[in-house]
């Protein structure tokens, strides 16, 4: 079965790999995003290197971070370990400020009552302050989902092949389907990861009528 | 490591036509046409959707639309779509620039709107109140109480631009995208990622520049200044804390 | 002066904000206009300048119907004070109150030192004026708020609910300053608030609005509490009326002579009373003592009542001495006497209820 003149099995295929690529950066930039974010609100002193140190890292071009990378990981420039870590590089930059700002909008008072009740910070943390920035996160993290989605087709230029390989190849053969098709993957794939952090948000917080 | 700065210090690769200069001048040149032609049509846009309210849900949706569609699909489509269209030196940078300016109107845009409509609504009401003609309130109070967030979006659209602007070396824009993609086609290591660091360097020293810029037209009195306000609010933390 | 002629305001939607509505600010008073939420009180003081246009009646500002004037120009000439102030956040203090001066046209060097005299017309420091909003207190923001609305010296000044943002502590301090740069600049002031006891404090005149924009009754404080028109209007000023009109009634009671201990002084013999009131060198009350107490503690008395003052605070004052007996005082603040509570209620009892015309006195300063 084909596409605009791309076989299907392929779309699959390489839109499998171009979910690992994008998702998996998502997973781990969240998990060291929410202790980096925590510290930088604990101490107030922290908050502007680390906030300002992560953007710095996003505003360093996709191409050119897929480049620099293997120089400083060693590995093989089509290794598809180095957009791996360049998209978790782009997702702490992003959630980073995220889960700072996130927990900061947590209401003094809520957190004051939580403490008075008995909470230690470790758990208060966990019971109350995490749960009450879930909102906030999961905006940040439909942002970083969706950027990481557009970005992780550029790697098609390394040499790394998801969905952005249609584009080089529709390219060089002068074929606008696999472009099209590409790109139409992409949006899918980025709507798909939209659906479900708006699934799982509002699975986490069950006390808003409706999680946007 | 050592071939990469070997490169970099080499000073043939500083002079000529494709040299190190001429090819981040070139990189910066399209930037910044892009980037004033996506301001041109995005600061109107994002004042009227802004000031009026009206067309609001369209431009949200656009803008998250767009971050979504993947920059270098887009481009290969301009390039593949105009090419044979166009005649003459402009037939390489148009498809490019089209697709640079496409890639950043959404991020001004939204930054201007988002600037202006959280203009505290008393303000705009205290002006109003106090005699000043729609555009006044526009020119004197909204716009200034904007500029922090329009800005960051002007920002966060010339990253765009600088980026995509570097894969469009593969379309063959010039810049210093060419020392990426030339140094692949040959397999020279120290060339791409000699032109990365430029790369990279560029678009932290673009992004530092707009930052001062910022700096120097938003009024200190929606910062907070240097830390004045957030000294006096932990201040205020500390008062709350022993009461 | 202020004319309102049957003034409307129905929305496409049909809703009707304010219905038929016909009064007037007489010029160089306060004029309150009161009432729960959703009685029309802000639209009609923003249709005064033309904030809300209204769909029916018309509006006279000195004679002139609003209608067919310049809709900015009309509110350059009226100052405008909202709830939360409304600064421009990118404006220097002094920025903001130039606002107005600039808008007429006027220099940059006459708008400031303009600026700077309003500034301390409001009691703001100078050192305030380079400031940014962000940097001031809630009570210093209002005032900058007030100042920016006096700047180009204006006849009339609208106010919505200009101090119910502010701290309660800070709100009676300010309330006060209000009346009496009030008074020393004869404007004419239309004031809305939800705050009954803001509006007597404050009123000269009272309107008192019902949900539907429709105006429920009209009149002095006094009035008010004395009078109410209905049985919302009742209700709405509250179950202790009875008590607060005694605020606005002058005092018929005998002033019994005092034989106080002058400060530094022992014991003195004569008076036998328990209680003994200590005055100061210049003849200034203290406080009492109890001739039992051996450690002669001074027990700081109750409030103290003006020689002229209203029953409120000749009964205030009886009831909160530890004698029983209200300290009354002259506008020295030197002893006049004393008075005993029977004899306030006695006289409350005998004065007679009081009418539309009853002077108004400032609350606090008794």
């Amino acid at each position: 079965m084909s596409l605009l003149g791309v076989d299907l099995a392929t779309v699959l295929e390489l839109g499998q790999d171009h979910l690992l690529l994008a998702g998996v950066p998502l997973l781990v930039g969240l998990a060291l995003a929410i202790p980096l974010g925590w510290l930088a609100t604990r101490r107030g002193w922290l908050y502007p290197p680390l906030v300002a140190g992560t953007g710095l890292l996003y505003t360093i071009p996709s191409l050119a971070l897929f480049i620099l990378l293997p120089g400083f990981l060693g590995t093989r420039i089509l290794d598809p370990v180095n957009v791996l870590v360049a998209m978790t590089v782009y997702t702490l930059a992003l959630l980073t400020r995220t889960v700072a700002d996130a927990l900061l909008s947590v209401p003094g008072h809520v957190r004051q009552a939580a403490t008075a009740m008995g909470y230690g910070p470790a758990r208060r943390f966990l019971a109350v302050d995490l749960p009450l920035a879930v909102p906030v996160i999961s905006a940040g993290l439909r942002v970083a989902a969706v950027s990481n989605v557009s970005i992780v087709s550029v790697a098609a230029l390394v040499g790394v092949s998801q969905l952005g390989s249609l584009f080089t190849d529709g390219f060089n053969r002068n074929a606008m389907g696999p472009i099209v098709v590409g790109v139409i993957g992409c949006v899918v794939l980025a709507v798909l990861f939209d659906l479900v952090i708006l699934l799982v948000t509002r699975l986490l917080t069950p006390w808003k009528v409706s999680a946007s | 490591m050592a071939d990469v700065l070997a490169w970099l210090t080499d000073p043939a690769n500083w002079s000529g036509q494709g040299g190190i200069p001429a090819q981040a001048l070139a990189h910066l040149r399209y930037s910044v046409i892009a980037l004033l032609l996506a301001c041109l049509v995005a600061v109107p846009l994002g004042l009227y959707v802004g000031h009026t309210g009206r067309g609001r849900v369209v431009a949200v949706n656009i803008a998250g639309a767009f971050r979504a569609i993947p920059s270098l699909g887009v481009l290969f489509i301009a390039v593949l779509l105009l090419l044979p269209r166009l005649r003459g030196e402009l037939a390489f940078e148009a498809p490019s620039i089209i697709v640079l300016v496409l890639l950043a109107v959404p991020p001004v845009l939204s930054g201007v709107y988002a600037g202006i409509e959280q203009v505290d609504p008393a303000a705009r009401d205290a002006a109003h109140g106090m005699g000043m003609r729609p555009w006044q309130v526009l020119a004197q109070v909204e716009v200034p109480c904007a500029l922090p967030l329009a800005i960051a979006g002007i920002r966060s659209g010339m990253l765009q631009i600088i980026a995509t602007a570097t894969i469009a070396a593969v379309v063959g824009l010039g810049g210093l995208g060419r020392f990426l993609i030339d140094g692949q086609a040959v397999r020279d290591y120290p060339q791409m990622a000699g032109g990365a660091l430029l790369v990279a360097a560029l678009a932290l020293g673009t992004d530092l520049v707009l930052g001062l810029a910022q700096r120097a037209v938003v009024s200190p009195g929606l910062t907070g200044g240097t830390g004045l306000r957030a000294r006096s609010a932990t201040a205020l933390d500390r008062r709350l804390a022993r009461g | 002066m202020i004319r309102l002629e049957g003034v409307g305001k129905r929305y496409p939607d049909g809703t009707v904000a304010v219905d038929d509505l016909s009064l007037e600010a007489p010029r160089g008073r306060i004029t309150v206009l009161v009432g729960p939420s959703g009685c029309g009180k802000t639209t009609t003081l923003r249709m005064i300048n033309r904030m809300v246009e209204p769909t029916s009646g018309r509006i006279l500002v000195d004679g002139e119907d609003t209608a067919g004037m310049d809709a900015a120009r009309l509110r350059r000439s009226i100052g405008y004070v909202i709830q939360h102030a409304g600064l421009f956040p990118h404006r220097t203090v002094l920025g903001n109150v130039m606002t107005v001066p600039r808008l007429h046209g006027w220099s940059r060097a006459r708008a400031r030192e303009r600026a700077r005299e309003v500034l301390e017309l409001v009691g703001l420091e100078p050192a305030h004026a380079r400031r940014y909003p962000s940097q001031l207190s809630g009570g210093q923001q209002q005032r900058v708020g007030v100042a920016r609305a006096l700047a180009a010296d204006p006849d009339v000044l609208l106010m919505d609910e200009p101090f119910s943002a502010v701290d309660p502590v800070v709100r009676g301090g300010l309330q006060q300053e209000f009346l009496a740069l009030q008074e020393r600049l004869g404007t004419t002031i239309v004031l809305v608030t939800h705050d009954i006891d803001e509006a007597i404090r404050l009123g000269h005149r009272i309107a008192v609005l019902r949900e539907g924009g429709t105006l429920a009754q009209f009149s002095s404080p006094a009035d008010l509490l004395a009078h109410p028109a209905d049985d919302f209007v009742a209700d709405f000023v509250g179950a202790d009326r009875g008590y607060r009109a005694l605020s606005f009634q002058r005092a018929q009671v005998p002033i019994h002579a005092e034989q106080p201990l002058r400060e530094g002084t022992g014991h003195a013999p004569g008076s036998g009373e328990a209680w003994r009131l200590v005055i100061d060198a210049d003849g200034r009350p203290l406080g009492w003592r109890h001739t039992d107490d051996p450690e002669e503690r001074l027990r700081l008395g109750g409030t103290l009542a003006q020689q002229d003052g209203t029953l409120r605070s000749m009964l205030d004052a009886a009831l909160s001495a530890p004698s029983g007996r209200g300290v009354v005082v002259d506008d020295r603040g030197v002893l006049v006497g004393t008075v005993r509570a029977d004899e306030v209620l006695r006289a409350i009892q005998q004065a007679p209820r009081p009418t539309g015309d009853t002077v108004r006195t400032a609350e606090g300063t008794e």
